[in-house]
């Protein structure tokens, strides 16, 4: 998992609420095999104006101009701003895949759904939980014309807009995660030397157990 | 201190505690095509190597056709999974039966048919009825595909402890009562939750009885029951059925893992955290009449009229399930007429199956209203034993279709299927809407009854036929 230490990026405003993993990532596009390669159909219907399926070239689709990843401002965004409870609906991994797949590293909102903010973490993307006014803020300054560059840096839990600050709450395991870079095996991967150590002693012990 | 079977294998595996979470080293890691591409996909992307490639074995099974396998597989997307597990295995140089390979076949059929599962070992495979396993004292249960990632690339499984249960089985079943039956007995009993939580192990005469392929079919259905893992304790018939498999030790190594295995039983004393006693002497053949495993009934019986449940819950589930089965309250299940006949799936479909359903068709033939009746064996291997003793043949003269190995009408992830409305008699394990097909409406029987149906036409007391 790709580790979060300082985040600086363009901020991208997707203003809506209630965003469910069906929209984030469509149902015909999880009979992938794959973990990568969703980037390309993430908000699929918002996105384009023909009909997804699986194996069509995103070259060859119709993008909606009017939908916030097809603004040129935008392009480059790795920072999503959006409203309330974000990531509802089914619990498909496939929504965070989709999302870090297109580059998407920091998630702000007023809240997430439960699921899917867990999911997140495991995926190496930062969910942060804002106010609702603060929300309000940035929204107007990513879709001004300058649009918005934030910095967020994890280690001192703050989100740095030029010279204004502000604060975020982050559970302190899941933070060390996100630093380290460490998912679930990457944890288990610290514990490498007493998993040789107990697989040596356990071959000795049950021989007929190596193959 | 006194302990379960459970207890002792689990005791074995732990590599780290803390508070009440364990790394549990996994000993065998058994891998189909359906769950495990995204787990190597991750491998890849985090350029992290497997942990012990020779813990592995792969074999696909959910996608395969059943027919023409010559010309490869038709579905461009099953295909996909299939070759997908393919070049996955050659990648990493697993071990692996490919799908024209004698040996492929259902994976809980061919990992004890080639002396993969072993007693005392921990056994992991993303797919839920990985519980089958536990019939050799082992401790084998289903994982998804993150933790399948997770066990690939550090031969561990984070686990937090199962509580313990005992189903004594006591007594002796009668004529033609098969595993099948017990196990659905069971599941009517305890219900689909009854062993959420908990390891059960089944203990008591007509389990030692039981040969080990109908310990298999037993262990495998403890996940209808809720329970991730079923176990049995090991006994002669257990070593016995183990000798000279490919996978097993063998020489000195042999002698040891015997006397090894011989303790893999739980103490006299250990303490379940619950205890079940069952009268074999009572267990009819069972017919599940609805949309879960626990809507069963003995064939003797008719259909429970939902208004007549005591729990809110089940007036409203019975009700719902006997629409979609197209069934009244109070019908006899003899009067049900069956559409389609499946002879297969992990649950039942090794050689003794096979015999057993074969000795039912001998010198007769399927109903004419049966459209469809199939026999699909769980392994080349069970195939080929079963066309040298010439059960093959007593099916295709009857009416049946004699297909190749894998998991087939069990789940309808291949062409074979029930069309919307269909009745089938299925020896498979799950009974969902929709499992076999959609609209497909399935009863879960042993082999004999599923024969006894096919040749009837209808359900049929197997004992009464003959
Ligand atoms: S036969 Fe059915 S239950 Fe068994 S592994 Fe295949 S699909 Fe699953």
């Amino acid at each position: 998992m790709l580790p979060i230490v300082n985040h600086e990026g363009i901020v991208i405003p997707l203003d809506r609420s209630n965003v469910d993993t069906d929209a984030i990532i469509p149902k015909q596009f999880l009979k992938s095999i794959k973990k990568s390669g969703f980037g390309p159909n993430l908000f699929d219907e918002w996105r384009y104006l023909d009909q997804g399926e699986p194996g069509k070239e995103s070259v060859s689709r119709k993008p909606n101009p009017e939908f916030v990843l097809n603004k040129p401002q935008y392009v480059k965004g790795t920072v999503l701003l959006t409203r309330e409870n974000f990531g509802c609906g089914s619990s498909r991994e496939h929504a965070p895949w989709a999302l870090l797949d297109y580059g998407i590293r920091i998630i702000l909102a007023p809240s997430f759904a439960d699921i899917f903010y867990g999911n997140c973490f495991k995926n190496g993307i930062l969910p942060i939980v804002i106010s609702k006014d603060l929300t309000n803020i940035l929204f107007d300054k990513a879709q001004s014309a300058e649009g918005l560059k934030l910095l967020i840096d994890l280690e001192k839990q703050i989100i740095i807009d030029g010279p204004y600050n502000y604060n975020f709450d982050i559970d302190a395991f899941k933070k060390y995660c996100l630093l380290e870079g460490l998912d679930d095996i990457g944890l288990t991967l610290k514990h490498s030397e007493d998993i040789k150590s107990f697989e040596n002693n356990y071959h000795g012990q049950f021989p007929w157990l190596t193959k | 201190m006194p302990l379960t079977l459970y207890e002792k294998i689990f005791n074995r595996h732990v590599v780290r505690e803390d508070n009440d979470t364990y790394l549990i080293y996994i000993d065998r890691h058994l891998i189909h095509e359906v769950t495990s591409p995204q787990a190597f996909e991750g491998l890849r992307i985090a350029n992290r190597p497997i942990w012990r490639t020779n813990s592995i074995l792969a074999v696909p099974d959910h996608n395969v056709p059943t027919t023409d396998r010559k010309k490869g597989i038709l579905d461009p997307i099953s295909k996909i999974q299939v070759d997908t597990l393919d070049s996955n295995c050659d990648e990493y140089k697993l071990t692996q039966f490919k799908m024209n390979d004698q040996r492929q076949g259902i994976v809980h059929v061919i990992g004890p048919e080639q002396g993969s599962t072993l007693p005392g070992m921990t056994i992991v495979c993303g797919d839920s009825h990985t519980s089958t396993h536990g019939a050799f004292g082992a401790l084998a249960m289903g994982i998804g595909t993150s933790e399948v990632e997770h066990v690939l690339a550090t031969q561990c499984l984070i686990v937090r402890k199962f509580k313990t249960m005992q189903i004594n089985v006591n007594g002796s079943t009668g004529e033609y009562i098969t595993a099948k039956d017990i196990a659905l007995d069971i599941i009517g009993k305890i219900g689909t939750a009854g062993g959420t939580g908990y390891a059960i192990e089944f203990s008591g005469s007509a389990i030692r009885d039981l040969s080990m392929e109908g310990r298999m079919t037993l262990c495998n259905m403890a996940i209808e029951a809720g329970s991730r893992a079923g176990l049995v304790g090991v006994d002669l018939k257990t070593i016995n059925y183990l000798k000279d498999r490919p996978f097993s030790p063998k020489g000195e190594l042999w002698k040891q893992a015997v006397d090894n295995w011989k303790e893999l039983i739980s103490d006299k004393d250990a303490i379940f955290d619950k205890v079940i006693d069952i009268d074999a002497s009572l267990i009819e053949p069972q017919v599940t009449w609805g949309t879960s495993p626990e809507m069963v009934c003995g064939i003797k019986e008719k259909i429970p009229n939902p208004s007549e449940q005591k729990k809110e819950s089940n007036k409203k589930g019975y009700d719902q399930a006997l629409k979609y089965m197209g069934l009244k309250a109070g019908m006899s299940i003899t009067d049900i007429t069956i559409d389609k006949v499946f002879i297969g799936s992990c649950t039942n479909s090794r050689i003794e199956d096979l015999r057993a359903a074969a000795h039912i068709v001998n010198e007769k033939k399927i109903a004419k209203n049966i459209i469809l009746a199939l026999v699909v064996p769980g392994s080349g291997l069970v195939k080929i034993q079963a066309e040298s003793e010439g059960l093959d043949k007593i099916f295709i003269k009857a009416g049946f279709e004699w297909r190749d190995p894998g998991c087939s009408m069990c789940l309808a992830m291949n062409a074979d299927r029930l069309e919307p409305g269909e009745r089938c008699a299925s020896t498979s394990n799950r009974n969902f809407e929709g499992r076999q097909g959609q609209g497909g409406r399935t009863h879960l029987v042993s082999p004999q009854m599923a024969a006894a149906a096919a040749i009837h036409g209808k359900f049929i007391d197997v004992r009464d036929l003959e």
